[in-house]
């Protein structure tokens, strides 16, 4: 995004997009239910990928803790779809305000750490969640130990799908606009001050860029977009209880975007792909020590893909289109993917 | 007041066990500028060999010590094997590097050792020290241990020229090597220290915590606390912080919110002395060149 | 003539009977050669301990397949990790169903997971059986006729230690310490139910811990300040045996009782210190493995037999083997008991139909009994004092 002068033409991008689109919108209908129910939650968390990379990849503040925002999404709309009845689809909206909300409070402290006391802050954060779901005080509405059951939406307008498909067109739906407005976000003004502070505050600051603003608003459009589809996996798995959010899925989260790729939109899926599918590969592999093998396979792409996978296509990429030298093809993946290193 | 003293006395022996492993979260920080999130399973599983020794029949003595020794190659090792290739990778490498090896050590030794726990012996008698009944032998045999490596390693970083040696290529390695400081080295050795100690900490845990594959994932959620509370770059610090959470979680727990909050009160606690102090109480205050 | 009529009715019954025998019936999952039956676990993340269950069931239907497996079908075991987490177990059931087509699913473990695929099992018809979690929801035929638990629920247990307590101690003040999940909780909820109206009198003190915590020492201490003379530890084996020691070193001496699955001799016992044990008062169902007065003992050893020849790898005492083995062993009752009609339907009206049913590793007297309004298979349970050496039996067997 920020190296125009290797990007392809508009419209053959376009294009190019609007073909993927048109296979995501076919898929549903040429897998089994099971697997589309899977391929949901790749869109789940290529969403929740994406608001973490718009904080940690774009703007440089490691988040260990974005397990605690989803948790809050998700229980959002399980609590306004169990207890007072909303619509599935009017909870996204909610859950994503008072993940915005969260977000933004949370920035504040955030603003005087860095590096590693905000990764470990941050990771407390996510630690705390499990208890603070059950605690007795909110639990007759979070459902304490027990967690929320909800109901699975049927298609509407009676079209005739199965509940699966409709819910992954729905997700794909979502997907889509937060990933437009994503987009535009950080390609705009206000993406080169996220991406600016990231790399030079003072710099940044001396432009007249508003850090400390800058930063609690990205904190909290990152928790929004980790709201949302906090709420949307709820949503498709039908429950929320305390032990779906533990310290390993924020950790998780951060190993999708390092895997798909730091500060890379397109990452997001690649990311996704990983935390779904390889865990299973994993079991597959060795019932004896399945994350054994899951390590090995963080080992390898890490070494074999520095970038992430992102960074990886786009490189045999440019080398399929010709860019021969490898200094060239390096600086201009680097300018994308690698976000400098905290001092 | 019986009761009270007793949870202060019950936080001094478990804010040791934290102080332990939290020093050797330090060194490696110290010695590489990162924190390594799999500094708790690679001590789990340093106290799994040394319990192999002691199983086959070995003396506790040269069990520890051997352990010790193993742990401090194991730890050179992994830093000339795993991290090398990431020394220069962005930050967020490294901590999957870590995360990976978190997994890998503590899947492996779940498969090795199982999931029963085991028990694991101490040095120290078995009876209280003075027939007290706030702590026993081994707590406090553990917490003098943790602060005899504390000054060990504070006379080794201060005073001799291969310590001040490891700082400088940590914390700024272009000049290191202008002086002829081999910094690679430096930095496998600081990973060799840091696993050394957190053997250390692991076979002082063990008798209190018994051993299993998770021992660790507590400790080590505490051990970070106490990290962050007292400084990530200072030892003292880190044993300090130690000490102060394991006592404010108990007294916190025990006298002001109840156990079911205990731990989201204690890291509220650390987030807000991080605002007012944002490198902790003892850390190094940054200063960042334009 | 009355005879006659009843005579003819039988035989009737018995031709109807031996025709449906003889008519094979399949539902997804079933043929003449084999039957897939599916299983979730924890075989990686933080509950891993779990992952020898499932293992010591592979185990024993491996077994009975050399044996030539049942009624001449070999059992196609498929487990699968789940981590404990339930988002992943509603997606690897979800492929055991859809996917693999298994007959059914068997002793899927954890509350929380089970609690998310409880609505998606009844709503396919796909039986859930035997789940692994001793919740007291799941022996709900009448919302739920698709889910049957297995072990003696925890509320239950609780139940009878409150029992036991007010006949013997009837003006105790009682101290609890409980795992702050859906397990610490039940058991503190069959505790104040078993107390009834006295509980909140009687009970002075509950304290929880977090399965983060790296020891339950000052919740004793805290225990110990309330001035309680009796102490109920409902934890998991690592903190029982920290419960344990630390009230004896305290020099606390309540009368002490410990949940059912905590009550290993090998892993928690003697980790805790023998000495320290010493007047325990729990509840057993199976035979323990580390237990010194069960080493002769025949099913004992066939039981070791097994595990040595199936699953070397396995732990000889580890109570979580002999629980897999037990629940693996009333399934292949189930299924033997289904004939040739291996439909789900039929799955759910044998397993409901299981007629005291006494597997060896069971404690003498205590047999797996189920009707179609009783889906708790094991709810007999006997309790038992530790001397310093064995759990000591004593009183009757309880519960129906």
């Amino acid at each position: 995004m920020f190296n125009r002068q290797i990007a392809k033409s508009p419209n053959r991008q376009i294009a190019g997009l609007a073909v993927l689109l048109a296979l995501a919108i076919a898929l549903p209908f040429l897998v089994s239910n099971y697997r589309v129910f899977q391929l949901n939650m790749v869109l789940v968390y290529a969403i929740v990928l994406l608001g973490l990379n718009i904080l940690t990849g774009f703007n440089g503040q490691i988040s260990l803790g974005h397990g605690a925002f989803y948790a809050i999404g998700a229980y959002v709309a399980a609590i306004l779809m169990d207890h007072f009845g909303w619509p599935y689809w009017t909870t996204l909206p909610a859950a994503g305000v008072v993940c915005f909300a969260f977000g933004f409070l949370f920035g504040l402290p955030a603003l005087r750490l860095r590096g590693h006391y905000l990764a470990l802050a941050t990771f407390a954060l996510a630690v705390a969640m499990p208890q603070l779901l059950k605690y007795k005080h909110v639990e007759q509405w979070t459902g304490g130990v027990q967690g929320i059951v909800i109901v699975k939406p049927d298609a509407p307008f009676g079209l005739k799908i199965t509940p699966d498909q409709w819910l992954y067109l729905f997700t794909l739906a979502i997907l889509v606009v937060m990933f437009v407005v994503g987009w535009n976000l950080l390609r705009g003004r206000t993406g080169r001050a996220i991406v600016a502070i990231r790399d030079h505050p003072m710099a940044a600051e001396a432009m007249g860029v508003n850090i400390a603003l800058y930063k609690t608003l990205t904190f909290g459009v990152s928790a929004l977009y980790t709201g949302v589809a906090g709420a949307l996996g709820a949503i498709v798995v039908q429950f929320v209880a305390p032990d779906s959010f533990t310290a390993g899925l924020s950790i998780n989260f951060l190993v999708g975007i390092v895997i798909g790729g730091v500060g890379s939109i397109s990452g997001a899926f690649y990311g996704a792909l990983f935390i779904q599918f390889v865990p299973n590969f994993a079991d597959q592999i060795s019932k004896a020590a399945p994350w054994a093998i899951y390590g090995v396979f963080l080992l390898a792409f890490v070494y074999l893909m520095p970038g992430g996978v992102a960074g990886f296509v786009r490189l045999a990429w440019l080398r399929i289109r010709g860019v021969r030298t490898r200094a060239n093809a390096r600086s201009a993946l680097s300018e994308m993917t690698e976000p400098r290193r905290t001092p | 007041m019986e009761a009270f003293l007793h949870q202060v006395f019950s936080g001094l022996a478990t804010g040791g066990i934290y102080a332990s492993l939290a020093l050797a979260l330090v060194m490696i920080y110290q010695s590489t500028n990162h924190i390594n999130f799999a500094q708790g399973e690679m001590a789990m599983f340093s106290t799994y060999l040394a319990w192999s020794m002691i199983d086959a029949g070995l003396a506790y003595w040269w069990a520890f010590l051997l352990t010790v020794a193993i742990s401090f190659i194991t730890g050179v090792v992994i830093e000339r094997i795993i991290i090398r290739p990431v020394e220069r990778a962005p930050v967020l490498s490294v901590v999957t590097v870590f995360v990976a090896l978190l997994v890998i050590f503590n899947s492996v030794a779940g498969w090795i050792f199982t999931y029963t726990i085991k028990t694991f012996p101490s040095p120290f008698p078995e009876q209280p020290l003075f027939g007290n009944r706030y702590i026993s032998s081994h707590e406090l045999g553990a917490i003098g241990i943790t602060l005899g490596v504390l000054v060990v390693l504070y006379l080794f970083f201060r005073f001799t020229p291969l310590g001040l040696a490891m700082r400088a290529a940590a914390q700024n390695a272009t000049s290191s090597r202008l002086s002829g400081i081999r910094v690679g080295w430096m930095l496998a050795l600081g990973w060799g220290l840091a696993a050394a100690v957190g053997a250390v900490a692991g076979m002082l845990i063990a008798p209190i915590v018994y051993l299993d594959p998770n021992m660790m994932s507590g400790v080590l959620l505490y051990a970070f606390a106490a990290a962050l509370v007292g400084g990530i770059d200072s030892p003292f610090g880190a044993v300090l912080g130690g000490f102060l959470v394991g006592v404010l979680e108990n007294l916190i727990g025990a006298y002001v919110v109840g156990t079911e909050l205990k731990l989201t009160v204690a890291l509220v606690l650390i987030i807000g002395v991080l605002v007012f102090k944002p490198t902790g109480l003892f850390g190094r205050v940054f200063v960042s060149r334009v | 003539m009355k005879r006659k009529l009843l005579a003819g009715l039988g035989l009737m019954a018995c031709v109807l009977a031996s025709s449906a025998a003889a008519e094979k019936k399949y539902d997804p999952g079933a043929t003449d050669t084999e039957i897939k039956i599916g299983h979730t676990n924890p075989y990686s993340g933080p509950a891993s301990a779990y992952g020898t269950i499932g293992r010591s069931e592979a185990a024993y239907f491996k077994m009975i397949n050399e044996q030539g497996g049942i009624n001449g079908r070999k059992i196609v075991f498929i487990s699968l990790d789940d981590g404990y987490s339930p988002p992943r177990t509603v997606e690897q059931v979800r492929k055991l169903v859809e996917e693999e087509q298994v007959l059914l699913l068997f002793q899927s473990l954890g509350t929380p997971s089970n609690t998310a695929i409880h609505k998606y099992m009844n709503a396919k018809k796909v039986p859930q059986l035997f789940v692994s979690t001793g919740a007291t929801k799941w022996g709900d035929p009448q919302n739920f006729p698709w889910t049957m638990g297995w072990q003696p629920n925890y509320q239950t247990e609780a139940h009878l230690y409150a029992k036991y307590l007010l006949q013997k101690k009837p003006a105790a003040k009682i101290a609890v310490l409980y795992q702050n999940d859906d397990y610490g909780k039940d058991y503190l909820k069959g505790l104040r139910d078993g107390l009834g109206s006295q509980a909140d009198s009687l009970i002075v003190s509950a304290v929880s811990y977090e399965v983060t915590d790296p020891t339950v020492d000052s919740q004793i201490v805290t225990l110990q300040g309330s001035g309680a003379d009796a102490l109920f530890i409902f934890a998991t084996p690592k903190f029982a045996a920290q419960a344990i020691r630390k009230t004896y070193d305290v020099g606390w001496k309540p009368m002490m009782f410990l949940n059912n699955v905590s009550s290993s001799v090998a892993s928690v016992l003697q980790p805790a210190g023998l000495e320290k044990s010493i007047g325990l008062v729990t509840a057993l169902y199976f035979k323990d493995p580390t237990d010194p007065q069960w080493a002769n003992d025949p099913a004992m050893k066939e039981w070791q037999g097994m595990m040595k020849k199936y699953y070397p790898d396995g732990n000889l005492s580890d109570g979580f083997n002999v629980f897999g083995y037990l629940a693996a062993q009333t399934l292949v009752q189930v299924l033997k008991q289904c004939g040739d009609e291996l439909t789900r339907e039929n799955v759910m009206r044998q397993a409901a139909n299981l007629k005291n049913l006494a597997l060896p590793m069971l404690l003498p007297g205590i047999k797996i009994n189920t009707s179609p309004t009783d889906f708790y298979p094991v709810d007999q349970i006997q309790l038992a004092r530790f001397d310093g050496r064995r759990w000591v039996l004593f009183g009757e067997v309880l519960g129906k």
